[in-house]
C-alpha cells in the first residue's frame, strides 16, 4: 500500500545495517530502525482490515474461518499481553506453563468468540481515517460501514513494547475489548474459586 | 474489522414501559471515570428482573417482531419513531447552546415530516442530513452535572444518577405528547415500542451474548454502558483526553509486559 515505501526503507536499513556491522550493531540504533510512527501503525491496521476482509468473503464455512481469524489475530495483535491483562492480577500467582497453556486457550476463544459477529462484516467496509501518538502508543482510528447501519467508530491501539508494531486493544464506540476481557476473565475465574487450570479448560470449550 | 460489539445493543435491551422506553440516555460533565456503583446491591436484583423478563417476554417478542415484519415496514416504524423524537433533539440541543445541532434536527424534521411522509421514511439521512440524536441527560451533562452513580432501572436498563434525571425529564418536556391529542400519542408510543423491539432483535447477537453468555452479566453491562455512554458524550465536547485518563483505559504495558 502507500506506506510500502517505509517498509521497504526499514528493510533496506536493516539489511544494510546487519550485512554491514553486524546483528550486534543492531541495538546501537534503535530508534532508527525500530521506531513506531503514526504511518507504520496506521499501515499494521490497513493491512490487518485487508486479512479480515479477505477471510470474510472467502464464503468459508464459520467454523472454518475461525482457524483463520485466529491466525490473523496471532500476527497482527499483541496475544501474550492481551491475555495476560485480561488475567489481570491472577497472572501474578500463575506458572509458566499455566500461562502458556492459558494465553493458548485465550487466543482461540478469542477468535471465535468475535469470529462468530464476523458475518455482521459480510457487505461491510471499514477504513482506516487517521492515526496519532497517545501516551507511549498509537491510536488507530477507523470507521465501520455495515450494511444497513448508520457508520461507528473503531479504533486500534498499537505499540512496538514487543519488539514488533502489533495492537493490544480495540475500542468500539467507546467499548474497549480490553476492560470488557478483564471483566470476564475476572468474573469467570472467581466463578471457579480462583482456579486457572479449570478456567483455561472452560475457554477452550467455549 | 473485528468485533461487532456495538453497545447500541445494550441500550435497546430494556424495551417494555412504553411512555418511558423513549430516550434512555446517559452522561458525563467532569470527565468520569472507573465505576461508581454504591448500589450495586440493589442494581444486581434489578438486572436479575430485567433478565427475567426479556428472556420471557422482551427477547421472544422481538424476534417475532422481526419475523413477521418485513425490513422495510420495520424501517419505516423506526424512522416513524425516530422523527417524532426529533423536537426533543431540537430543545435539548437548543437548552445545550448548539445552534448547528439545532438547525440540522430543525431541517431534518421538516424534511422527513413532508418529503418522508410524516417521517415513515428517512430522507433527510438519505440526502446527507443524518441525525444528531441528544437528550437530557445530555444536557445535564452540558451545565456541568456530574455522572452520578451507577444504576440499574427495572424495565429501563444500565443509566447513571444523572442519565435518569435527564430520562424523566424528557418523558415530561417531550413537545411531541404535549402536542398530541390522545389517538394519535397511542400510535407514536406504540412505535417508539416498535422500534425498540426492532432495535433489540437487529442487535441480537451482541446483546444475547452479554446478557446470556457472560460469566457476570450484570457487570459486562454496566461497562459497556459506562464506556458507550462516555464517549457519546466527549464526542460533543472534546473530550478525547477524558477518555484517555479514563482507567478502564488501561495501558497493559504498564504492568508487567516485557519487563523480564
Amino acid at each position: 500500500m502507500q506506506n510500502d515505501p517505509f517498509a521497504r526503507a526499514v528493510l533496506t536499513r536493516r539489511i544494510f545495517g546487519a550485512t554491514l556491522v553486524g546483528g550486534a550493531a543492531m541495538a546501537l540504533v534503535p530508534g532508527a530502525a525500530r521506531a513506531l510512527d503514526v504511518d507504520s501503525a496506521r499501515a499494521l491496521i490497513d493491512k490487518a482490515i485487508g486479512d479480515v476482509n479477505n477471510v470474510i468473503n472467502s464464503g468459508k464455512a464459520e467454523a472454518a474461518m475461525f482457524g483463520d481469524f485466529e491466525k490473523i489475530f496471532v500476527k497482527y495483535a499483541d496475544v501474550p499481553v492481551i491475555a495476560r491483562s485480561a488475567l489481570g492480577v491472577a497472572a501474578r500467582q500463575a506458572s509458566d506453563g499455566q500461562m502458556k497453556a492459558y494465553t493458548k486457550a485465550f487466543q482461540g476463544y478469542i477468535s471465535r468468540k468475535y469470529g462468530r459477529r464476523f458475518r455482521e462484516f459480510i457487505g461491510g467496509k471499514i477504513e482506516v481515517t487517521d492515526a496519532r501518538p497517545v501516551k507511549t502508543y498509537f491510536e488507530v482510528i477507523s470507521v465501520a460501514h455495515l450494511q444497513g447501519e448508520s457508520p461507528f467508530d473503531l479504533r486500534w491501539h498499537v505499540s512496538n513494547k514487543s519488539g514488533r508494531d502489533l495492537f493490544f486493544n480495540i475500542i468500539i464506540e467507546g467499548v474497549n475489548m480490553l476492560a470488557s476481557e478483564r471483566t470476564e476473565i475476572g468474573a469467570m475465574l472467581d466463578k471457579r474459586g480462583g482456579d486457572i487450570d479449570a478456567l483455561i479448560g472452560d475457554l477452550n470449550s467455549i | 474489522m473485528f468485533f461487532s460489539i456495538r453497545a447500541q445493543g445494550i441500550r435497546s435491551v430494556p424495551v417494555l414501559a412504553p411512555a418511558l422506553a423513549l430516550s434512555l440516555s446517559a452522561c458525563a460533565a467532569p470527565p468520569a471515570s472507573g465505576v461508581n456503583d454504591p448500589y450495586e446491591n440493589v442494581n444486581r436484583s434489578f438486572h436479575g428482573f430485567n433478565v427475567a423478563v426479556d428472556k420471557a417476554l422482551v427477547r421472544p417478542t422481538s424476534t417475532a417482531y422481526g419475523t413477521i415484519l418485513p425490513d422495510p415496514v420495520e424501517r419505516g416504524i423506526a424512522n416513524f419513531a425516530n422523527n417524532l423524537d426529533t423536537p426533543s433533539d431540537i430543545v435539548n440541543g437548543a437548552l445545550q447552546g448548539r445552534p448547528d445541532a439545532v438547525g440540522q434536527n430543525m431541517l431534518r424534521f421538516g424534511l422527513n415530516s413532508t418529503f418522508g411522509i410524516l417521517g415513515l421514511f428517512d430522507f433527510a439521512s438519505a440526502i446527507g442530513v443524518p441525525a444528531r440524536k441528544t437528550d437530557f441527560g445530555e444536557t445535564l451533562h452540558v451545565w456541568g452535572v456530574g455522572e452520578g452513580a451507577y444504576q440499574e432501572l427495572p424495565l429501563l436498563g444500565p443509566s447513571t444518577e444523572r442519565d435518569t434525571a435527564g430520562t424523566i425529564v424528557d418523558v415530561f418536556l417531550n413537545p411531541v405528547s404535549a402536542v398530541l391529542p390522545s389517538p394519535e400519542s397511542y400510535y407514536a408510543s406504540a412505535a417508539k415500542v416498535g422500534s425498540k423491539l426492532g432495535d433489540r432483535n437487529r442487535f441480537k447477537d451482541t446483546v444475547d451474548s452479554v446478557l446470556y453468555d457472560s460469566a457476570d452479566s450484570y457487570a459486562q453491562a454496566r461497562l459497556l454502558y459506562l464506556q458507550n455512554r462516555r464517549f457519546e458524550l466527549g464526542q460533543g465536547a472534546g473530550a478525547d483526553a477524558a477518555a484517555a485518563n479514563d482507567e478502564t483505559f488501561l495501558d497493559p504495558y504498564e504492568d508487567d509486559p516485557y519487563a523480564e
